[in-house]
């Protein structure tokens, strides 16, 4: 199974695990108990996990986050969600493949009484976000329930290898995102009266003002119980799932969100893919693509339908520098391939986003992620609020933006509900709010890199876009580095002549910068040559002195091969490798960074194929066609109830979650004003939950 | 404001006034169906589980469901569009002598109008439906002409049938007003829009008693509000519709409950509902936090291999109860033109296309014996007096 795991990586640790062996498909293969099927699975090269029982399409990860049940995998003789089970030793693994039986069951012992818990604030969701809002509750000693459905504490932010962006006093901007879920953690656990449910999922909110949560794994047989909340505030602090999108092929195994991929790859240890392609040029997207290189994944390109990608710039130079070709202004025309993904089709787009026939290109690939934004998990507050509840919704559950946001938003809900609680004596600040503002902003304006005159020793900050991110300018014991204070989103400026003082070549700014934009450029060492330090965030045994490599420009252009003549790794550096280049002097300041992925991996197939079936699918989990759906519409179908009913299209597993979106898009795209749209009805549950939990069975 | 002229106009595009919409167009009758929710049966038939039985101990809901048991089962073959028809039966289990008596004694009245409905002690029971608890077992009736359909598949069939015989039907739409001169209908107000026709159908399910008042009626019809639910979808296991009709009295810790009842849907799905005891009065369809623990317990002590089956979705829906449990249709005698169809407590989906070939009768004016027979049980002016075992 090594084959498919991640053996090293730069930033996350390779814990030591004791193998345990399941089997698949009457076949003995080798897990480890504290993983999911899914990555067990994963990890033994297996990704089609069965076969929908409507039209016999494999079925593979898609969410794999309890959310979809398109991962249904039969173990032990029960249908269950490959990426939400655990393996346990000895585990009978077999593909679902049409619909599951149901096994019989004793009669039950006992019927426990559902549990009804009271607090002042429930908080859905342990992220940034809920976390944050939590501590500003704890130490105002509010009694808070915290509910998570995953094992930490942390939200996305136990998925995130990088440094975080975003202002340094305020919302640990530099910090490596797995760091900040954990100080956020060991914060929150310093307050009595904050207490936090892990591995429980809120499954609804009813009109008795109660909230239904599920707690999973309270005992070592595995039980389940469900518990009634009846908190006075409600936060609604979900985070967003991903939207999906229409095209040929889009279900296949193989084609799945980018936070699905972050979770097997960051979570779970697993090389999940051995070459992959993006759609999406977000930060969501282009994260994925950094994330994947560092896992030691060939990350074949990139495509984005606008002009420019949406993410910070920094975020897309890093990986158009490591070697990533990105197409902008080109689509998806089709996921190809038998059982799962074995290339992609893309193609040039025109103003009105049509594909442009006879500029298709093909890569083979094995995996396809889709990262074309989030929408706010908002269930929970919308039923809250229609049930007259006191609600509030922080983070990507009100507003979808960077974790640096969600955590301010975290902590001003959070003083918000503590003043609604009748708590005094302070005020929300009023910078908090501005900042809070900053934070969401979308990248700005590309101004101008700064490239200091000749000195003897100086950075080069490739950062020329305005985004909400300083830790360059406080790690300077010089004060050298300078952004405006009263707004951060400002391009950074080297201001040493101005000050009159001189760069230390302490190499701290190079060092912290998320988007490994800074390089430092010493002339002092000899005649000819420049000394220059790159940020390299892979790992340490990969280059050494007397290396050669190939450095780039911002913009990926390569600018030629150099040597290597230090590498430094330290405590301070926080696993950032400082990699020292000898490289021509007239070279020097353009060097942006070290190119990591060869030329080939990149190359598009000799022809173009193209999936022949339209199965472009709206419904995933009912397995309906855009052309069903747009049939539907054009015979003037406007109410979404209707046409669930007639297609299938929102009954299934995931109550719409995926699919509604991509409805209301086929309504635009058909020329309906949303205005004549009726919505569904936004019913319980929000995730499938066994009767027998409900009824409070427990295992003996 | 427009002013067209329809033969007939009903209110509401539910289990009831939808089949009698298909009904009317196929008797030739120029048919206006006003709704005030943006598509078909989005009332209370969205809520309906979708059980359908002939085995009712008053005579004119076992012709009514004899009728549209016929219609529901020959639908797809006659137009073609899948409703999801099953004929599973019914089966009303009893686990205690109190509940074998009422079922015995029952069955004897249910054997006199000809129904196929019989008793099957513990061990044939348990062959019929093996997945049933056999713990205290004493048997139970079958009636295996019964079956079950898709509320929302059906309403969409009928709806497409009238539309293609020139029905018309208009959503987003409240009526306001019903107009009168001289003690005869004259159309309907609605808040877009106003519709001339001699003869106005009140099929507006749990605002039946506002829809009357418009003519200075009142019907004696009560909504009362009942939960449901639907899990993902197994291979079929179970054939009938399984009802229980033991009561659990409410304690201080708990909300009671009368019967529950659930089947395996064409899908594979599990749905199932239960009748809360005492009743929630109203029209609130707010889903609360009592029904899934509640129903959970009973189902799984029913039928133990339900305890893994995970629950997709819930809802609360409206049953627009009357007296007796039995429905209010026909005509009234204050104002002419004017018919209810009206009352149809947890049966509405079951009754709606038959009672629609007996409305069509009466509004053709081809009242037959048995029609007027139906029609003289189902009068409003009735005595509401005793309630009927099994509602
Ligand atoms: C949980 C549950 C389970 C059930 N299971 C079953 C079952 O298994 N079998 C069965 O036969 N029955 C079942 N029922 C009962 C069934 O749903 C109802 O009896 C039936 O739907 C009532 O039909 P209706 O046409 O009278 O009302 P509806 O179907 O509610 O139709 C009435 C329509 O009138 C419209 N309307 C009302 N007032 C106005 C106005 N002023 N202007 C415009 N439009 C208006 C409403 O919008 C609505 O669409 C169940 C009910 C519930 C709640
Ligand atoms: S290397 Fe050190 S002294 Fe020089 S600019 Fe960077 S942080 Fe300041
Ligand atoms: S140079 Fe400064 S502002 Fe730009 S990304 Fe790096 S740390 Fe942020
Ligand atoms: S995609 Fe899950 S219900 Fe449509």
């Amino acid at each position: 199974m090594s084959q498919f795991r991640i053996q090293s990586h730069p930033i996350l640790p390779i814990p030591q695990r004791e193998a345990i062996s399941f089997t698949w498909q009457g076949k003995t293969l080798q897990g480890y108990a504290d993983e999911t099927i899914a990555a067990a699975l994963f990890a033994n090269g297996i990704r089609v996990f069965g076969y929908h029982p409507k039209d016999g399409s494999p079925q593979g990860i898609f969410c794999a986050n309890g959310q979809c049940a398109q991962c249904t995998v039969i173990a032990d003789g029960l249908a269950v969600k490959a990426c939400m089970t655990l393996l346990r030793p000895g585990m009978n693994v077999q593909p679902l493949s049409g619909l599951p039986s149901l096994p019989e069951a004793p009669p039950a012992r006992q019927f426990h009484p559902t549990r009804i818990v009271s607090t002042e604030v429930l908080i859905i969701g342990g992220g940034p976000a809920g976390l944050s809002a939590a501590i500003e509750l704890g130490q105002r000693g509010i009694r808070t329930l915290i509910v998570d459905d995953k094992h930490r504490l942390g939200g996305k932010l136990v998925l995130q290898t990088h440094r975080f962006f975003g202002s340094i006093n305020a919302c640990y901007a530099g910090t490596r995102g797995i760091d900040i879920a954990t100080r956020l953690e060991n914060e929150v656990a310093q307050y009595p009266t904050v207490t936090s449910w892990l591995n429980t999922t809120a499954v609804a909110v009813f009109s008795d003002k109660r909230v239904g949560v599920v707690r999973s794994l309270i005992d070592e047989q595995g039980n389940s119980e469900y518990v009634l909340i009846e908190p006075q505030v409600l936060l609604v602090a979900t985070g967003a799932r991903e939207k999906s999108l229409t095209f040929k092929g889009n279900t296949l195994p193989g084609v799945y969100g980018a936070g699905a991929f972050q979770t097997l790859v960051n979570r779970d240890l697993v090389r999940a893919a051995e070459r992959l392609f993006i759609v999406g040029g977000g930060n969501v997207g282009l994260i994925a693509g950094y994330h994947a290189l560092q896992a030691g994944i060939q990350v074949v390109g990139l495509v984005e339908a606008l002009p420019e990608c949406g993410g910070y710039k920094v975020h897309k130079d890093k990986l158009v520098r490591m070697g990533v070709p990105i197409y902008t202004s080109h689509t998806v025309v089709s996921a190809n391939g038998k059982e799962s993904v074995e290339s992609v089709t893309i193609a040039r787009v025109d103003e009105n986003w049509q594909a442009i026939r006879g500029t298709e290109r093909t890569f083979e690939c094995d995996t396809l992620l889709i990262a074309v934004g989030l929408d706010p998990v908002d269930e929970f507050y919308r039923k809250a609020k229609e049930f007259g509840m006191v609600a509030y919704a922080a983070g990507d559950a009100d507003e979808v933006a960077e974790a640096s946001a969600a955590m301010f938003s975290g902590k001003i809900r959070g003083l918000e509900i503590a003043r609604f609680l009748g708590k005094n004596g302070f005020e929300i600040p009023t910078e908090w709010l501005r900042t809070a503002e900053i934070l969401k902003s979308r990248p700005g304006e590309v101004t101008h890199e700064t490239i200091p005159e000749e000195e003897a020793v100086f950075p080069v900050l490739h950062c020329s876009q305005e985004i909400p991110c300083n830790p360059c300018t406080s790690v300077c014991s010089q004060g050298a580095i300078y952004i405006d204070p009263e707004d951060i989103r400002k391009v950074p400026d080297y201001i040493a002549k101005k000050l009159g003082v001189t760069c230390i070549a302490c190499e701290k700014c190079v060092t912290i910068c998320p988007g490994l934009a800074i390089t430092l450029v010493d002339l002092r060492k000899e005649a000819e040559f420049a000394h220059v330090t790159i940020p390299y965030e892979f790992e340490k045994e990969s280059l050494k002195a007397g290396d050669w490599v190939t450095v780039t420009d911002t913009a990926g252009n390569l600018l030629g091969e150099v040597e290597v003549i230090r590498t430094r790794i330290a405590k301070a550096t926080d696993r950032t490798l400082l990699v020292k280049v000898r490289a021509p002097r007239e070279l020097a300041t353009k060097i942006a960074g070290i190119r990591v992925q060869e030329n080939w991996v990149a190359q598009p197939t000799e022809q173009w194929v193209e999936r022949l079936e339209d199965d472009t699918i709206v419904c995933r989990c009912e397995r309906v066609t855009l052309a069903e759906i747009k049939e539907v519409i054009r015979s003037g179908v406007r109410d979404m109830n209707e046409i669930k009913a007639l297609t299938r299209a929102g009954m299934g597993a995931c109550g719409g979650k995926t699919c509604s979106s991509l409805i209301k898009r086929a309504f635009r795209e058909l020329g309906v004003p949303p205005a004549e749209v009726t919505e569904n009805t936004l019913r319980p549950l929000f995730i499938e939950v066994p009767l027998g939990v409900f009824a409070g069975v427990k295992e003996e | 404001m427009s002013l067209s002229a329809y033969d007939v106009i009903i209110i509401g595009a539910g289990s009831v006034g939808t089949p009698l919409a298909w009904q009317l167009a196929e008797a030739g009758l120029k048919t206006l169906v006003i709704d005030r929710f943006a598509s078909v049966g989005q009332g209370s038939n969205k809520a309906a589980i979708g059980g359908i039985r002939a085995t009712h101990s008053d005579i004119a809901k076992i012709r009514i469901c004899l009728k549209s048991i016929e219609i529901f089962s020959t639908w797809k073959e006659t137009y073609g569009d899948d409703i999801g028809w099953l004929q599973g039966g019914y089966a009303f289990v009893a686990y205690r002598p109190q509940e074998e008596k009422t079922l015995k004694d029952l069955l004897v009245l249910q054997k006199q109008f000809g129904l196929e409905i019989d008793w099957y002690d513990r061990e044939d029971y348990l062959k019929l439906i093996p997945s049933l608890n056999p713990e205290g077992l004493i048997g139970g009736t079958f009636s295996p002409g019964d079956g079950s359909a898709s509320p929302m598949l059906s309403a969409l069939a009928f709806e497409r049938r009238a539309r293609k015989l020139g029905a018309e039907f208009r959503y987003g739409e409240v009526v306001t007003a019903i107009r009168q001169e001289q003690g005869r209908v004259r159309g309907v107000i609605t808040d877009h829009g106003e519709y001339a026709a001699p003869i106005v159908v009140n099929a507006a399910g749990g605002w039946a008693k506002e829809v009357a008042a418009m003519v200075g009626i009142d019907v004696p019809v009560q909504p009362d509000s009942h939960e449901g639910g639907i899990t993902e979808p197994v291979a079929p296991f179970l054939r009938p519709m399984v009802v229980d009709i033991r009561p659990i009295e409410p304690t201080p810790q708990m909300a009671g409950s009368a019967n529950y009842y659930f089947y395996q849907h064409h899908t594979g799905q599990i749905i199932f509902c239960i009748t809360p005891n005492p009743p929630i009065l109203g029209t609130d369809v707010r889903e609360t936090s009592v029904f899934l623990p509640q129903v959970a317990q009973r189902m799984i002590d029913l039928m133990p291999r339900l305890r893994n089956l995970r629950v997709r979705r819930t809802w609360r829906g409206l049953y627009p109860m009357t007296p007796d449990g039995s429905p209010i249709v026909g005509e009234v005698e204050e104002v002419q033109g004017y018919i209810n169809a009206v009352g149809m407590c947890g049966q509405g989906f079951m009754l709606g296309p038959g009672l629609a070939v007996y409305l069509r009768k009466l509004i053709t004016g081809d009242r037959d014996e048995e029609t007027q027979e139906v029609l003289d049980k189902l009068s409003l002016y009735r005595e509401f007096a005793k309630a009927e075992k099994l509602k």
